[in-house]
């Protein structure tokens, strides 16, 4: 009688389990299916959104398996009062581990040698195109200084040392280069449908240049110039914002990235003052 | 070299200073590791809590707050560096002086002799030295809330140049040569048991204890604890140098042209990579240094659950040590849009993902234990089956961040805040939890509270997928990690409101783990008297008296006969044998 209650017990518990794991599995597929990626707006975006839907439909099919069949086997072995399988062969040990090893080989080495690494070489290997607009991006606590290279398409020189308040990139008022350099603080602009070759720096600490509708986020390293491009396809605002821990104001770091169509764009920067003043 | 030490038996100290305090006695060490693991985990705990009251309700004021902590939350606001140095202590107590010293130290030191037949650590003097170099460690880390500035405030990574110029961030004050201190005496501890586990490990088992009749618990003890004595050193070589940018005026770790303040410091040369693949050289074989004795406990607590052996007791040893190898090779996936050269990054992508493939194995191996049991959910059986959930969840998180395509999105958004939580923090707990019920009886000889340890249970697991699981997606909505308010961004407004059932889910989850400090403490005193062997266990730490005395097997050490996990045997007269039942007398079935 006893035993009876007690056995009823764990077979209460082991579906109450079993519901718990089923019920995870079910709020995972809920909020799998609905659409968290921000509005994609850049050419190579759609790759990484390629490989990050990839991962979440087989991965959020493991997740699914695994939790309906923990909670499965929770339920039915619960209720047992004595153990049907006992030991198994050290054959079918090794046998039964071939299937979590090629599901992972498959789902986590295949996406990322077939989907995910031919994208990463497109964006990081390969060099800006020719006719990439060129945009310096100089992170500093906490904002982002955007510099056009002006008609010569060649940027000045900058040294620390010569960073004022009215200089904020410390730029060489001696290099000819310099002379019609275009600077912004906090508001990037750029033309639809044609690359733009950012030239990533910092001033002081790691700053993340991160546009969350472009799929872009790159470290800014002091000391470093680092270059990547993108190609927006969307014209409109869009944020820019910092994803590397950067002091106390990293929360608010934000910068606008307008996209323009090309000749609205020209037109911008040729009404911008340069930096010598014409 | 087998039973050789294990004949000689210990003096028993008789002074209450030598047997409590300044003890020698791999249990009583243990027992003060842990109990030093929970007060910093209260401490821990606590600032997790402060973190999710800022995220859930940002623009909300607390006055009563404002008397506690009345620099942080000067007018009842919290100020954005106080946010910074909770999040940086956070994360560094949990890691380093919860995870680390409960599961690692504490059920290490505690466990280890008894596990294996022997009657203390091979080093048992070095042993009580590691316990009272990790205490200043305590004291310095949790001092450092007190000094000027704060406690460090540039996360518990210590990314240089914040962690290096003063002028970046105020807790980058005396705070943060307070962290890096206490950090490299946390290392020299650790350092010191890491050796203490191996020697051990290798040099005292019982008679007939081979390394594969070892328990698995043993098993992940000893790669971590290799793990930690070869990935450890690089970061206290780091931790100094960096203390020489900051006091000696190197530049080890910072370039020139740094400009603070309105003036450019004279630094040249350095690299802030440098710091990172020092720090993460450490800091990726360390996620495995607790995961992996995490898995070790959940392995080990079903069988006495399961009344059946484990599945796949050998593979699952081989893919240890696989998750051992490939998880010294990896550390770069922390680093994929840090400027690391981005052929370097496909290295450790396919690095990465190739070590899901022995974990893979271990939480088949795991599931695939239950198959034919006769499962008792008691509580310790639930914090189990609750790891492998949180094992299987955080795991496959993990795939989307080592591949470095999609990482290049996810990289420092909550979906890594959420999948290093299930991993480290949730794997992780709840073996610190199932292994508290479950040796708790060996320990204080006293049986918890199931009724509690169910609710504790519960409370813990569903509260804990509703704060991480919800992460993951809001990283996938691009919401950057270590924010103090998400409302600057618009792209962040229609996701910033989950924030608010998260905080909820978050103070569910905190008030839980009082329910565990009731139990702990209520059944210390007042728990049924534990039986010798309560779980009808075959392990050896059950063979000995509860509690185990000094030296823990009074005259004669046991020898051991058969692996740990003999449950059923067909012919047995009970459905467990113990290791030490000769098989004259049951048949040895591995």
């Amino acid at each position: 009688m006893a035993e009876g209650r007690e056995r009823f017990g764990r077979t209460l518990e082991g579906f109450f389990f079993a519901f718990a794991l089923f019920t995870i599995a079910l709020v995972g597929i809920g909020f799998g299916m609905r659409r968290w990626l921000p509005p994609l707006a850049s050419e190579h975006g759609a790759g990484i959104d390629r490989m990050i839907r990839y991962l979440i439909l087989t991965v959020g099919v493991l997740f699914v398996i695994g939790h309906v069949a923990l909670g499965y086997f929770i339920w039915r072995f619960s209720r047992q009062d004595r153990v049907t399988y006992r030991l198994a062969s050290p054959r079918a040990e090794k046998l039964w581990s071939l299937l979590p090893g090629i599901v992972m080989a498959l789902v986590a080495e295949g996406g990322v040698l077939l989907i995910g690494l031919p994208i990463w070489q497109k964006y990081y290997l390969h060099p800006a195109p020719p006719d990439a607009v060129l945009v310096e991006v100089t992170a500093e606590q906490f904002a982002w200084n955007i510099r056009y290279p002006g008609k010569d398409g060649r940027l000045g020189r900058t040294d620390p040392r010569l960073i004022r308040y009215d200089n904020p990139l410390g730029i060489d008022a001696e290099d000819p280069a310099s002379q019609d350099d275009v600077v912004q603080l906090g508001v990037m602009y750029v033309p639809v449908g044609r690359p733009v070759h950012v030239r990533l720096r910092s001033k002081d600490t790691l700053h993340s240049f991160f546009l969350p509708h472009f799929r872009v986020k790159q470290d800014a390293v002091p000391g470093m110039t680092i270059d990547l491009w993108f190609t927006p396809t969307q014209t409109g605002e869009f944020e820019i914002a910092c994803a590397e821990l950067c002091g106390f104001g990293h929360f608010q770091m934000r910068g606008v990235l307008r996209v323009l169509p090309p000749e609205e764009f020209q037109r911008w920067l040729a009404a911008q003052p340069t930096f010598s003043g014409q | 070299m087998v039973g050789e030490h294990s004949a000689r038996v210990h003096e028993e100290p008789v002074s209450f200073w030598r047997r409590y305090i300044f003890s020698t006695d791999h249990k009583v060490i243990g027992i003060q590791y842990y109990l030093t693991a929970m007060a910093m985990a209260l401490v821990g705990g606590t600032l997790a809590m402060l973190i999710r009251l800022q995220l859930g309700w940002p623009e909300a004021k607390w006055p009563l707050l404002a008397k506690i902590f009345p620099r942080g939350m000067s007018g009842g606001v919290m100020n954005p560096d106080f946010y910074l140095a909770l999040i940086t202590m956070h994360g560094t107590l949990m890691i380093f002086f919860v995870i680390s010293l409960g599961l690692v130290s504490g059920f290490g030191n505690y466990l280890l002799p008894l596990h294996i037949g022997a009657r203390d650590m091979a080093f048992p003097f070095l042993n009580m030295l590691s316990y009272w170099t990790v205490v200043p460690a305590c004291v310095i880390i949790l001092a450092s809330f007190f000094v000027e500035g704060g406690a460090a405030a540039s996360g518990w990574t210590a990314y240089p140049p914040l962690s290096a110029v003063e002028q970046a961030v105020p807790g980058s004050g005396l705070g943060q040569t307070l962290w890096l201190l206490g950090m490299a005496l946390f290392i020299a501890s650790f350092t010191m048991g890491g050796l203490n586990f191996v020697t051990t490990i290798l040099n005292e088992r019982t008679r007939g204890m081979s390394m594969m009749r070892l328990p698995l618990f043993i098993w992940t003890l000893l790669i971590a604890s290799i793990l930690g004595l070869l990935a450890f050193p690089p970061l206290t070589a780091a931790a100094i140098l960096l203390l020489f940018d900051r006091h000696g005026g190197t530049s080890f770790f910072l370039p020139s042209g740094l400009y603070f303040g309105e003036r450019v410091l004279p630094h040249s040369g350095g690299s802030p990579l440098l710091w990172q693949h020092l720090f993460w050289f450490l800091g990726h074989p360390e996620v495995y240094v607790l995961i992996l004795p995490a898995l070790g406990i959940a392995l080990d607590l079903l069988p006495p659950f399961t009344r059946k052996p484990i599945f796949g007791y050998r593979l699952t040893v081989y893919s240890l040590f696989a998750i051992g190898v490939l998880s010294m090779i990896v550390w770069g996936h922390h680093m994929f849009v840090s400027g690391m050269n981005p052929y370097v990054g496909e290295f450790f992508a396919i690095g990465t993902l190739a070590i899901t493939i022995p974990s893979a194995i271990i939480g088949f191996n795991l599931i695939a234990s239950l198959w034919g049991a006769r499962l008792q959910l008691r509580t310790p059986a639930l914090f189990a089956l609750g790891a492998i959930a949180f094992f299987g969840t955080g795991g496959l998180g993990g795939i989307f961040l080592g591949n470095a395509t999609s990482d290049i999105q996810l990289h420092d958004t909550y979906f890594v805040v959420g999948h290093f939580h299930f991993m480290i923090g949730g794997v992780t707990l709840l073996a610190l939890f199932g292994g508290t019920y479950y040796w708790f009886p060996k320990m204080f000889g006293r049986m918890m509270s199931e009724r509690l340890g169910k609710l504790h249970f519960w409370l813990t697991f569903l509260s804990f997928y509703a704060v991480f699981l919800t992460q993951h997606f809001l990283g996938l909505g691009g919401m950057p990690r270590r924010y103090y308010a998400f409302s600057k961004f618009e792209f962040l407004a229609p996701i910033r409101d989950m924030n608010a059932f998260i905080s909820i889910a978050a103070f569910v989850l905190g008030a839980a783990q009082l329910i565990f400090l009731v139990n702990f403490f209520w059944s210390l005193f007042r728990g049924a008297r534990a039986e010798q062997n309560p779980w009808r266990a075959t392990t050896l730490e059950w063979v000995a008296p509860t509690p185990p005395p000094h030296g823990n097997w009074g005259e004669t050490v046991p020898e051991v006969h058969r692996w740990p996990y003999d449950y059923s045997v067909p012919g047995a007269p009970e459905d467990f044998t113990p290791q030490t039942v000769p098989p004259t007398v049951v048949t040895v079935t591995q």
